[in-house]
């Protein structure tokens, strides 16, 4: 019997169609975030940073580059992937839609630093020989090409200050000692119970089967990065903060 | 066309005796080592194969001989059948291939065209079809049964066995028994209501469905409060086991709805999360176990039970060994339902601990909420839908486990017809990597014997063989053999894409060969030629 109301509630509800999208208000965003909560928080979280499911909070979405992508992408699917598609109406899937575009936004704010100036602090600190921006610079740490997209200025202010207080995934530390007693630490690449894969400070990549190794060892959570608590003035600070915040990649 | 065809005798009959897979061979599976003849390998779901040829001793010398790459895309979970010089494959999400074994080659393909408003959670896989007389059988994900001809796979006949419209699926693989096709669902995450259901192999009508939620006046029933049980989930997406002495068949069954919010559904929630004992010939039920009364945390029992005849207590008993996602090994007496045994064999934190009666003791910590709960194992499991092992050479119970945890926040959840209906939303732990193992348990204890510690937590099953051998996979690739009594590493191979499905061993043309689906190839491997 419940199956008959089922279909009935079903067939009130008309193919979403991307065209007829409602004005995004306040409201809209709310209602949109609702039903994220209800039909795709437990896969991408309540945050949209991801889990079984994508990381949203970022600046761009691979298979979502414009709102009617991420349209049909809520209402279809992504064939293939652990995405489904939804049974949500037009309204409700671009309410979705609206809320979606919220995440991953830093929201911008006035800050006291100078960013041309923390250009010149992020040269002369040598970060580049680690980081890359905009395709210039080290592969040891991670791509600074959009982080002021990605995070805010308190984020990128501590994670100066204080840089093994968040270690971003997949920057694993690996020491390793070979069977003829060479030492090697780096960025783990890639691991599996028979071999690893990782890239040293001068980014020279190694490659063995464990059986090839007298000792290795995982630093879980350490990092590589000095803190720049005693190496920087607030002056120097407060514009390395400004100039990172600055960096939103190509939009 | 979704009509049911009607019955062609004619054909049933024209089938050359050759092309016939009884049940008696079925049953008898264990004496033909060469096949694969059920999901399982045997319906006792021990999948030991007892081909030696491949061993300790040659396993460093193994290599691939053909592959065969399917059309879909999301993960390649299915286990093949292989008998009379064929390999029945199901190509996911609701295809399938019979490939020729000396060659890979395909021999018939059918493929199936789905609705366009298809929406179902939790990925467009299949993970096998079941084979009996001269037909093969696919549960599609739309919720539709199909048998096809086992010659040229043509469809016999196609029937309906839910609505896909209200988020049910299928995706394991049937049981034939007996002239019965055995079918379970998925759909929990949608707030469904769970059956078993068995069809009449020759002309696809129903014989029987088991609600695995008890309607008003059953028993059980006063398990659920309000009209909770119309939407209490209790899926049975994994294929079961069945004991030819008993006449029954074992399922655990899932998760009850929603998910993660429990007072919306007081009471123990029967049978979510159970073990079920059902007759083969009736449907009815004929005794329960409930692993996770009222369970919040997702923790289908929905895994592969497996069925032992061993001393037990003093005297010989008939055992069913099950490796639950919830973390804890059991043992029950599978003639009775009697519960034997409980014991931890991973990290957990859901339950303070298993009363005499092996009923779990709540740990009110673990029910999310607004600030967020930790707790072990996260939703996915110690252990899943993948295969277990039992060796009765090494005398062991091969699991692969996951040792991770999650977070997880309450929502809302309001029953809407083909929506999710979950509860909660969920965070990783910060700071924690997650890792797996092949852990090696003693059958009649739970305790650990040994552990091969793997990088990813695995979604892939497990086969052991009389060679001496354990054959597993993981998320980075690499099937790998392990001797099977002291878990050291012999053999390894990379396949080159993420391993989410059970290996099975058979011989052609005289020689043993291993098989596994391995990103979206299905990868055959054998010694190099004497």
């Amino acid at each position: 019997m419940w199956t008959a109301l089922w279909l009935l509630a079903l067939q009130t509800t008309a193919p979403p169609a991307p065209a007829a999208r409602p004005p995004v208000t306040a409201q809209e965003v709310a209602r949109g975030r609702a039903l994220f909560e209800a039909q795709c928080a437990y896969c991408h979280g309540a945050g949209g940073d991801g889990g079984r499911g994508a990381n949203l909070a970022r600046p761009a979405l691979r298979h979502a580059p414009t709102d009617e992508a991420l349209f049909r992408v809520v209402n279809r699917g992504i064939p293939g992937t652990g995405m489904p598609g939804n049974s949500m109406s037009a309204r409700e899937t671009w309410q979705v839609v609206a809320f979606v575009r919220t995440l991953g936004r830093v929201a911008r704010q006035p800050l006291p630093g100078d960013a041309a100036s923390g250009a010149r602090v992020y040269q002369a600190n040598g970060c580049a020989s680690c980081h890359t921006i905009q395709g210039r610079g080290g592969a040891f740490g991670p791509d600074l090409t959009d982080v002021g997209a990605r995070s805010g200025p308190a984020f990128i202010r501590e994670s100066l200050l204080d840089p093994g207080a968040d270690v971003p995934a997949g920057f694993m530390q690996v020491r390793a000692v070979t069977r003829e007693g060479q030492r090697l630490t780096g960025v783990r690449v890639n691991e599996d119970p028979f071999s690893i894969q990782f890239r040293d400070a001068k980014s020279v990549l190694h490659s063995f089967f464990k059986n090839e190794l007298a000792e290795l060892a995982k630093d879980e959570g350490k990092t590589p990065m000095p803190g720049y608590r005693d190496r920087l003035d607030a002056t120097a600070l407060d514009d390395l903060v400004a100039y990172l915040v600055s960096l939103e990649g190509s939009r | 066309m979704r009509t049911v065809l009607p019955v062609l005798l004619a054909v049933v009959f024209a089938a050359s005796p050759s092309a016939q897979l009884t049940y008696e061979r079925i049953r008898e599976a264990a004496r033909e080592p060469g096949s694969w003849l059920t999901y399982h390998g045997t319906y006792d779901g021990k999948r030991f194969s007892a081909l030696d040829e491949i061993s300790r001793a040659n396993v460093q010398q193994l290599r691939p001989v053909w592959m065969y790459q399917v059309q879909g895309r999301h993960h390649f979970e299915a286990t093949p059948l292989v008998f009379d010089g064929v390999m029945y494959l199901s190509d996911p999400p609701s295809d399938v291939v019979a490939l020729d074994v000396k060659t890979g080659r395909p021999l018939w393909t059918y493929r199936r065209s789905l609705p366009e408003d298809l929406r179902a959670c939790c990925g467009d896989v299949n993970r096998g079809v079941a084979a009996l007389g001269d037909q093969i059988f696919i549960a599609t994900i739309d919720a539709h049964l199909v048998a096809l001809d086992m010659r040229t796979g043509r469809v016999r006949w196609d029937v309906e066995v839910a609505d896909y419209k209200t988020g049910h699926s299928l995706t394991a693989a049937p049981l034939a028994v007996k002239g019965k096709v055995i079918v379970g669902m998925a759909g929990a995450e949608y707030g469904v209501r769970g059956f078993l259901d068995a069809y009449d192999a020759a002309s696809g009508k129903r014989a029987w469905r088991l609600w695995t939620v008890p309607g008003p006046g059953e028993p059980g029933h006063e398990t659920w409060s309000g009209d909770s049980w119309q939407h209490g989930g209790a899926t049975t997406w994994v294929t079961g086991a069945y004991d030819p002495d008993t006449n029954l068949t074992y399922w655990g069954t899932g998760n009850p709805g929603p998910d993660y919010i429990g007072d919306v559904r007081a009471g123990d929630n029967l049978y979510s999360d159970s073990l079920l004992a059902v007759d083969v010939d009736t449907g009815a039920l004929r005794w329960h176990f409930q692993f996770t009364p009222h369970d919040v945390n997702d923790i289908d029992a929905t895994e592969i039970p497996i069925l032992l005849d061993a001393d037990f207590g003093g005297r010989p008993r008939k055992l069913l060994l099950f490796a639950n996602r919830n973390g804890f090994y059991y043992i029950l007496d599978r003639v009775t339902g009697e519960y034997l045994h409980g014991k931890a064999f991973a990290r957990q934190n859901w339950t303070k601990g298993l009363d005499a009666k092996g009923r779990p003791i709540p740990n009110p910590d673990t029910v999310p909420s607004a600030q967020g709960a930790l707790v072990y194992p996260d939703d996915d499991g110690v252990t899943n839908w993948f295969s277990p092992s039992y060796s009765p050479q090494a005398k062991t119970f091969y699991q692969n486990v996951r040792e991770k945890g999650g977070i997880y926040y309450r929502n809302d959840a309001v029953y809407q017809p083909g929506r999710m209906y979950l509860g909660a939303s969920k965070r990783a732990v910060r700071g924690e990597e997650p890792w797996g193992a092949l852990r090696a348990l003693d059958p009649l204890t739970g305790d650990v014997k040994w552990d091969f510690r793997v990088t990813t937590p695995p979604w892939c099953g497990l086969l052991s063989t009389a060679g001496g051998l354990v054959f597993s996979g993981t998320m980075e690739g690499m099937f790998f053999a392990l001797d099977a009594e002291s878990g050291k590493p012999l053999w390894q191979f990379q396949t080159g894409g993420a391993i989410w499905s059970n290996p099975i061993s058979y011989q052609a043309g005289g020689r043993q060969f291993v098989a596994i689906a391995a990103g979206s190839a299905l990868m055959v491997f054998g010694l190099a030629a004497p």
